[in-house]
């Protein structure tokens, strides 16, 4: 996984609540077997609008996405996360992010970053009035900042360790495998397996 | 203090504690599909890795999978590498895998169950939203993404913050034609998708104890669609009855044993959940959704909402979206809504009790001109009980189609699709724009409720029969 420290890019400015991963990449994009070649189903049926916000050439070569409350409800698909990073964006900015997906993005590198929506609203008037506006997110320092203004944000110092070093998850438990081979040792009996198959 | 039957279960599953690190958590069932594993086996192969535990994992192919002529190849050749990924990976890692064709075969949250590989207090996770369903067994059961897949297929661990803890009682008796469907979608509309976001949802009360445990993972299924990764409903006699003849509950000494822990799974009564909210039971209603997310619902005798009463403008503007995008006026009666498709079937209502009640409001009765109607059982067990008990006939003779095992127009992943604008009554779970397929539009009901309709071509409930 890449290192994350600090990015500086322009903004997609996304004025949308409750954009669900089934927009962010819809179920028909979902049957490729590699991470890879999502960007094409990104936001798959809005793109069809001309007036949707990424097809705006203003707005050609964003890095930052900022949307609305509650980005990333539904479906698991980490999918969406590599659509995502596949069209080119770095980080997410929203007021609240679905588990699911908050979880898939910090696993993946993309980094996504709680603001109040007052703080959204006003980035996005700034990009609007200038897309060119050029937002930066520092991960080391913990802050959103564009023009004069700075922005504190918080997140566990254990994730952003792991994004700052770009650590592997697996890497990091199979240090500790021992404790999972003790942990077996007590699993009681009547636990459930799965082989040999029995019906 | 005592503690909440999520924090219980939790506590069991403690492989490593570290101050200021997630906790890290084994994992006691693994189920896998078609879709979110392939770049996961990638992962281990590149890092010649194996799967550390294939005998606490299982497979099944249900997302992309043809519900018609399943014994040609599949037609899409690009659904068709994919589940032959599975296959191939299933093979060289040495996981069970119930393939299309198989007995076992079917929807990943129906197949668990129905085989007892699902029982209170394990750990469950899959590559799917819906993993939640489990939770009717007293069992912590969420979804994780590709990464986590791979990350659980390597260590059987996963390391995780604990949830915060919600208790949603449901006091009273439900009227007759009231569901558990119809529990869960007053419960999102109450408190929103986002509102269990962070918490694991403790379904209690009355209400709750007297349902079947399909009707509780019906319940479960849908936590996820108020932003809960899992909910989850305490064991009791109903759950251990279920669970007793399946084929891999315990048997003999570890039954008793097994019972005698499950026994244990309560939240105890001076546990302090961080938030309760209530339900009253003997109010609920028929709930049909009218916007593009499961929260966007409102009693069938209700009238679609409109935006400009709406006061937090965030809410205001999703539902003039919604309202534009499922082309309905604000005023209409719910119950004027002609639609053109009923889907009965998924991991929140494809299972036999569903088709059951559906077929109970169909016998000797034909489905409109106006609509098709697809009946797909959510495993092919499923199927086969009802084609025992004759419900195959009743829906063919209502003039229905009668389809093999998957998840289907759920999702639109395979060929059973809504064309742009068509509307939809649907057993499923999500209602979002262009789920059924592009610009397909979705009313979330209960199988009693898309029986009616069927019958009447307007979203209704048997009462209007």
């Amino acid at each position: 996984m890449e290192k994350y420290l600090s990015h500086t890019g322009s903004v997609l400015p996304l004025r949308r609540s409750n954009v669900d991963t089934d927009q962010i990449i819809p179920a028909v994009y979902l049957k490729r077997v590699t991470k890879s070649g999502f960007e094409d189903g990104l936001f798959g049926a809005w793109r069809n609008d001309p007036e949707f916000v990424l097809n705006k050439a203003e707005f050609a070569g964003a890095t930052i996405l900022v949307a609305g409350v509650d980005f990333g409800t539904g479906s698991s698909r980490e999918h969406a996360v590599w659509a995502l990073q596949n069209y080119g964006f770095k980080v997410v900015l929203s007021s609240r992010f679905a588990d699911i997906f908050r979880g898939n993005s910090q696993k993946a590198g993309l980094l996504t970053v709680v603001i109040d929506q007052a703080e959204i609203e006003a980035i996005w008037s700034a990009v609007e009035a200038d897309p060119k506006t050029q937002v930066t997110v520092d991960l080391e320092a913990k802050t959103v900042s564009y023009g004069s203004k700075s922005i504190a944000f918080t997140i566990d110092d254990y994730t952003r360790w792991r994004l700052m070093e770009g650590l592997d998850d697996i890497g990091l438990t199979l240090k500790n495998i021992d404790s999972v081979s003790s942990f077996e040792q007590s699993r009681p009996s009547f636990k459930p397996k799965t082989l040999p198959a029995l019906s | 203090m005592g503690k909440t039957l999520a924090e219980k279960i939790w506590a069991d599953h403690i492989v490593r504690q570290h101050e200021g690190e997630p906790d890290l958590i084994y994992i006691d069932l693994h189920l896998i599909h078609e879709v979110t594993s392939p770049q996961a086996f990638d992962g281990l192969r590149l890092a010649n890795r194996k799967v550390r535990r294939p005998e606490l994992t299982i497979a099944t192919e249900d997302h992309n999978v043809p519900t018609t002529d399943i014994d040609k190849p599949i037609a899409d050749p690009v659904s068709k590498l994919q589940v032959d990924t599975l296959r191939k990976n299933c093979a060289e890692f040495g996981v069970r895998i119930h393939s299309l064709g198989d007995v076992e075969q079917g929807i990943v949250h129906v197949v668990g169950p129905q085989l007892g590989i699902t029982q209170p207090g394990m750990t469950i996770v899959c590559g799917d939203s819906h993993t939640s369903t489990h939770g009717a067994f007293g069992a912590l059961a969420f979804g994780i993404g590709t990464s986590e897949v791979e990350h659980v297929l390597a260590t059987q661990t996963l390391p995780l913050v604990r949830p915060k803890t919600m208790a949603i009682n449901v006091e009273g008796k439900l009227k007759p034609g009231v569901t558990s469907k119809d529990i869960i979608l007053a419960i999102i509309a109450k408190i929103g998708t986002g509102g269990g976001q962070g918490y694991v949802l403790e379904y209690r009360g009355s209400a709750i104890r007297a349902l079947s445990m399909e009707s509780r993972m019906t319940v479960c299924n849908m936590s996820i669609e108020a932003g809960a990764r899992a909910g989850l409903i305490a064991p009791d006699e109903i759950t251990f009855e279920y669970l007793k003849s399946k084929p891999h509950a315990p048997k003999g000494a570890d039954w008793d044993a097994a019972v005698s822990y499950w026994k244990t799974l309560q939240s105890d009564s001076d546990a302090k959940f961080d938030v309760e909210i209530s339900l009253n039971a003997d109010e609920l209603e028929p709930f049909v959704t009218w916007g593009t997310n499961p929260g966007q619902g409102l009693p069938l005798n209700s009238k679609v909402p409109n935006p400009a009463e709406i006061s937090d403008p965030e809410a205001r503007g999703a539902a003039e979206r919604a309202l534009t995008y499922m082309g309905l006026v604000a005023g209409t009666p719910l119950k004027d809504i002609k639609v053109d498709t009923i889907f009965l079937g998924s991991c929140t209502n494809g299972r036999i009790e569903d088709l059951r009640s559906a077929a109970d409001v169909l016998k000797g009765k034909k489905i409109s001109k106006e609509v098709r109607m697809l009946v797909v059982p959510g495993s092919a067990r499923v199927r086969l009980q009802a084609e025992s008990e004759g419900l195959d006939k009743v829906f063919l003779d209502a003039g229905a189609e009668w389809r093999t095992a998957g998840c289907s127009m759920c999702l639109g992943m395979n060929p059973d699709q809504l064309a742009v604008g068509e509307r939809s009554a649907s057993t499923s779970n999500r209602n979002f724009e262009g789920r059924q397929g592009k610009g397909g539009r979705t009313h979330l009901v209960s199988p009693l409720v898309a029986a009616a309709t069927a019958i009447r071509g307007t979203l209704s409930s048997p009462a209007d029969l």
